[in-house]
């Protein structure tokens, strides 16, 4: 394969449709990826919007409760396998880890393709399982409802996340190779930027928990067809046994969804205090920690499905065992601007925005993890404002903050940072103004997934739809001007905020095979006291 | 909007004191990092002068004191949550059992002296209710915010809860596991009473003319089915001198232990009342033939409780 | 062959891309492992459910064809490992030789096993469904434990029918490799390797727990 000489951009390497969608560049593929990312974040935000817009009223509004239960369904399943668990690692991580690392491409770039081709073909079938109907069983799909109950298109659903899987396997097995075989001469474990160890534990996790998803899956579509399963209570089957197997895979899930985040602000706050990671070793195990740990509380969902009170009492320990490094790191990262020289880009401000909202949302899971506080709150409003606080208010914050900071040298262009830091307050108040109102709703009572709702609770819920609409503003906002700056933005230099890391060595945007000499790394990560002055 | 929400049991109340002490260290903890941040925002902005001194510096001291501080707090919250729930999901010996069974969409409540409701509960205050719930289709939920409780309903098996309600009024109730169309419709009332009102309900709804108290029907259904006919009158048990077949005595057998063709060893409690009626083959028990028929499909799930209800009520040693 | 060194160009020489290429494979497989490691373990928790029932279905099945199928795929991947063992040797001759008997014994399992044996057990009537054959009180737990016979065969076999496609992709490169480069033969070796460690697991399973109740 020959590629462009080093003074051409990945950008400018091949300008047919075919060398785009044949491509192997992992720069290419990043990009096609943040095309179907973006693509799948605004039709579950156009889901979201329409929820929001039903519970302004008691009554609903939006015609029918079956509408309402494919609506909610359809919002979670594009949220959580079509965005939430590619986002970063399939945008920014193909983009940087092998920038990172000093390498020239992933470990099997021709993979890498066809991870995007799995994840486009599973999205294709995600539409159209809505086109025909959706289905009404939460993206959780317990049996026996999603078994023998639910009118919905259950098996189409259930293929496009199947399909998604193996996308997320096949990219989580690359980097993982990758992060082994690929670092350049002189960089150790321990000189990685925590970026590139985040993405590591995150795909340890992909790699592990998605086949048991895939075969959860398997057994309740088999269920669903021929009428005879493993989950089946009257031929003395469990329909615990599905939630077993479904929450062993969707607790670690959570944590693919978070600890890329975690990578992303561990950059970003560095930079932007101009000062090292404050206890980077900490920092590195606590995302090791998070990733293994993970894989032991699952039952945690369960602590009113029916299962016994010495498993409930295992698992809740566990739960609050797992907070402790997420704790160490968000303390880490106020170390780390303790005496620094702060700036406030647009990337810092999501990334303090993150470290507020994520801090709440997981304060909120330690109410969670008290068995007796749960049983009141669980399958309530406070769940559902607990975990939109860490996955929204907290990865999508984060993924922006990514977005923005390594936007000059994915394009080559900067963006308006007044537009970037009104975009990233917007999105601070309009969020808050959605979902705090939510833990109030949980603990007076209001249940989940409910299309009508009694009168009472009337004034939190509209409240809560009027931050949406906020929240809204502020995420269609970038969309304009990062649009607008593709074509209009000033010209980035190589390094723009004055950060380490091998991926600020090459030019904005880089060559496609990124170094013409692999690069020997002797410093460790966040060199920021004797680092390069800012450039722009 | 309800800022104040006051929980009608005890245990509601420990509850809420659990979430305010939750809810204080919460605010705690993120007070001390938006401070910091805001103080370090002000304080160490770049073009501010402040002394920042070299870079550098031992982080142990801090990481193993903000660990061990953590840890610290989250044990204490972990002892309290799980003592709580060891409690909320242990019933009195002497609660009152009233039995629901929960199916698309609604709520079916069976008292023992025979009285029936819909998506709704009357209850006698100052007294441990327990609620033995199962589902007809699909997996439900049993939830009354107001005493801080809830738990699914599964079918195929039994599940319980239990309160006790201080004050008399009307609580919400909800279903909290979504389960088809009519889940947010799945609701209704919990009426808690005096004692005397309860009384007075219980009597205006008690079943008149064919219907009976739980366990009266259920004796009928005993007979009905043939149960008699193997077990013998009143659950005597039968040997092949008087019924013809060996079958275990079920008379005094509820709460007893139960030794089975496993070799484990089971408490004689509802769930295994039920699996005994409608999955036979589970339940051998040690020293008889495996000859009982399932009654799976046969029984609905509310004749299988007073089925039940009636076999509690044999005593082992009656005679007539 | 051109150059002896030839490698992609992410790597450093053809040794890193060979050892990248055997890491990678071993993580596939490491994924597998979780794939088919839950339906082992809700087989064996359906069973602890009712075990007279799945001793019942067991009984149906047919032992000879298991343990022919079993030393079938066992002998396959003794085969593949000789066959691995020559192109070590560059004996690329020797090597397709072995390779070809392996396919060929993996292509005996899948006739036996779908063409003959799932034959049978369609005119015994074991597929669970309203006229499955097993009656009386086993029927229910029967019916489960043909239902994992037939969706862990089946899964088991998709994997096999892969396997034989690699195996003839192998075959037919063979020109390529030489006793330094050969990790695809390697890869697929492994990949092999494992389908056989699967059926392994599932033979147990299927033909032995219960048979002698």
């Amino acid at each position: 394969m020959t590629h462009a000489p080093a003074q051409v951009s990945y950008l400018d390497d091949g300008h047919t449709l075919r060398s785009w969608l044949l491509t192997t560049d992992h720069k290419r593929i990043a990009i096609l990826y943040i095309v179907a990312i973006t693509f799948f974040f605004f039709a579950g935000g156009f889901a979201a919007f329409l929820i929001r817009y039903n519970l302004s009223s008691p009554n609903g509004l939006i015609g029918s409760a079956e509408t309402y239960n494919r609506l909610f369904s359809m919002h979670g399943i594009l949220m959580v396998w079509f965005f939430l668990v590619p986002a970063v690692p399939v945008t920014l991580g193909n983009f940087l880890v092998p920038l990172m690392l000093g390498a020239r491409d992933l470990a099997f770039p021709r993979l890498n393709l066809l991870s995007w081709y799995l994840f486009l073909a599973a999205g294709l079938v995600a539409l159209y399982a809505i086109v025909i109907g959706g289905v009404d069983t939460g993206w959780t799909f317990y049996t026996p409802l999603t078994s023998f109950y639910s009118k919905g298109h259950v098996v189409a659903a259930v293929a496009a996340i199947f399909i998604a899987g193996f996308s997320s396997i096949a990219t989580g097995l690359n980097f993982i190779v990758t992060i082994h075989k690929l670092r350049a001469p002189g960089m150790t474990w321990y000189k990685m930027p925590v970026f590139l160890w985040s993405l590591y534990a995150t795909s340890v996790i992909l790699v592990l928990a998605t086949p048991v998803l895939a075969m959860t899956l398997l057994l309740l579509v088999f269920e669903r067809i021929f009428g005879i399963g493993v989950f089946d209570p009257a031929i003395g089957g469990d329909p615990l046994l599905f939630q077993h197997l479904f929450w062993f895979y969707s607790h670690p899930a959570v944590y693919v969804m978070i600890l890329p985040g975690f990578g992303v602000i561990s950059e970003i706050i560095p930079a932007f205090s101009r000062k090292e990671l404050f206890g980077y070793k900490f920092v590195v195990w606590a995302s090791i920690a998070i990733a293994v740990i993970g894989f032991l509380v699952w039952g945690h969902h369960m602590f009113v499905a029916g299962t016994s009170l010495y498993s409930a009492l295992v698992f809740s320990l566990l739960s609050y065992m797992v907070a402790v490094p997420s704790a160490i790191k968000v303390f880490n990262w106020i170390g780390t601007m303790h005496k620094g020289y702060i700036r406030f880009d647009a990337p810092m401000l999501y990334a303090i925005g993150f470290i507020g909202l994520f801090t709440t949302g997981g304060l909120t899971g330690l109410f969670l993890a008290a068995l007796a506080a749960d049983v009141h709150l669980t399958q309530t409003y406070f769940v559902v404002a607990h975990f939109h606080y860490v996955m929204v208010g907290g990865m999508v914050s984060a993924y922006f903050a990514g977005l923005h900071f390594w936007w000059p040298k994915i394009t080559g262009r900067l963006y308006p940072e007044m537009w970037g830091r009104a975009g990233a307050i917007i999105i601070f108040v309009g969020f808050n103004l959605t979902f705090f109102p939510q833990f109030l709703l949980g603990y007076l009572g209001m249940p989940r997934r409910y299309f009508a709702y009694p009168p009472h609770f009337e004034a939190l819920n509209l409240l809560s739809s009027s931050g949406a609409l906020i929240l809204a503003v502020g995420y269609i906002l970038p969309l304009g001007y990062l649009a607008w700056s593709l074509f209009y933005g000033e010209r980035a230099p190589a390094n723009p905020w004055g950060a380490t890391g091998l991926e600020w060595t090459t030019p904005s945007p880089p060559p496609t095979e990124n170094f013409p000499v692999t690069p020997i790394v002797t410093q460790a990560p966040y060199q920021y006291r004797q680092a390069v002055a800012v450039e722009r | 909007m309800s800022g104040y929400f006051p929980s009608a049991t005890a245990e509601g109340r420990e509850i809420d004191f659990l979430i305010l002490a939750l809810t204080l260290v919460s605010c705690a903890v993120l007070a001390l990092v938006f401070a910091l941040i805001f103080l370090y925002m002000v304080r160490y902005r770049a073009e501010s002068d402040a002394y920042r001194g070299a870079p550098g510096r031992k982080t142990w001291r801090f990481e193993i004191s903000w660990t061990a501080a953590t840890l610290t707090v989250f044990f204490v919250l972990f002892i309290w949550g799980g003592d709580l729930y060891v409690r909320l999901f242990q019933p009195p010996a002497d609660a009152l059992q009233i039995y629901v069974v929960g199916k698309q969409w609604m709520w079916k409540v069976e008292h023992q002296g025979g009285q029936r409701e819909i998506n709704a509960l009357h209850i006698p205050i100052n007294r441990s209710i327990q609620l033995v719930m199962t589902s007809e289709d699909v997996i439900h939920d049993f939830s009354v915010p107001a005493f801080r409780i809830k738990h699914d309903v599964l079918p195929g098996r039994y599940e319980s809860l239990w309160f006790q309600v201080e004050t008399p009024g009307t609580f919400e109730l909800f279903c909290t596991q979504l389960c088809g169309v009519g889940h947010y419709s799945m609701t209704g009332v919990v009426v808690a009473l005096t004692q005397p009102e309860f009384e007075t309900w219980l009597s205006g709804a008690a079943p008149s003319g064919e219907r009976d108290d739980m366990a009266a029907a259920g004796k009928a259904l005993f007979t009905a089915h043939g149960c008699s006919g193997c077990h013998g009158e009143n659950g005597v048990g039968g040997s092949p001198a008087t019924t013809g077949v060996s079958a275990p005595a079920l008379a005094g057998l509820f709460g007893r232990l139960v030794k089975l063709q496993t070799g484990a060893t089971v408490t004689a409690d509802e769930k295994f009342l039920r699996d005994c009626i409608l999955t036979p083959d589970k339940t051998r028990i040690a020293g008889y033939p495996q000859i009982m028929p399932s009654f799976s499909g046969q029984i609905s799930e509310e004749d299988v409780l007073r089925l039940i209800a009636h076999i509690k009520s044999l005593r082992s040693g009656s005679r007539t | 062959m051109s150059n002896a060194a030839a490698h992609d160009f992410q790597f450093a020489s053809a040794e890193h891309q060979r050892e990248t290429a055997i890491s990678g494979i071993w993580l596939f497989l490491a994924s597998e492992a979780l794939f088919f490691g839950p339906i082992f373990l809700s087989w064996i928790y359906a069973r602890h459910a009712d075990p007279s029932a799945f001793d019942a279905g067991a009984r149906q099945t047919d032992l000879m064809i298991g343990l022919t199928n079993t030393a079938l795929l066992i002998a396959s991947s003794f085969a593949y490992s000789v066959g691995l063992a020559y192109i070590g040797f560059g004996r690329r001759r020797g090597m397709v030789v072995w390779l070809a008997i392996a396919w060929a014994l993996g292509a005996a399992f899948v006739g036996l096993k779908f063409g003959v044996e799932w034959q049978m057990d369609l005119r015994k009537g074991l597929f669970p469904g309203p006229n499955f054959g097993i009656h009386g009180p086993e029927r229910s737990g029967a019916q489960l434990f043909f239902a994992f016979y037939f969706f862990g065969t089946a899964l088991h076999g998709l994997h096999l029918v892969v396997g034989l496609g690699l195996l003839a992709w192998v075959i037919f490169r063979a020109e390529r490799y030489t006793a330094e480069r050969h990790s695809p033969v390697h890869v697929v070796g492994l990949y092999w390797s494992f389908v056989d460690i699967i059926w392994l697991i599932l033979f147990p399973l299927i033909y032995l727990m219960g048979r002698a109740s």
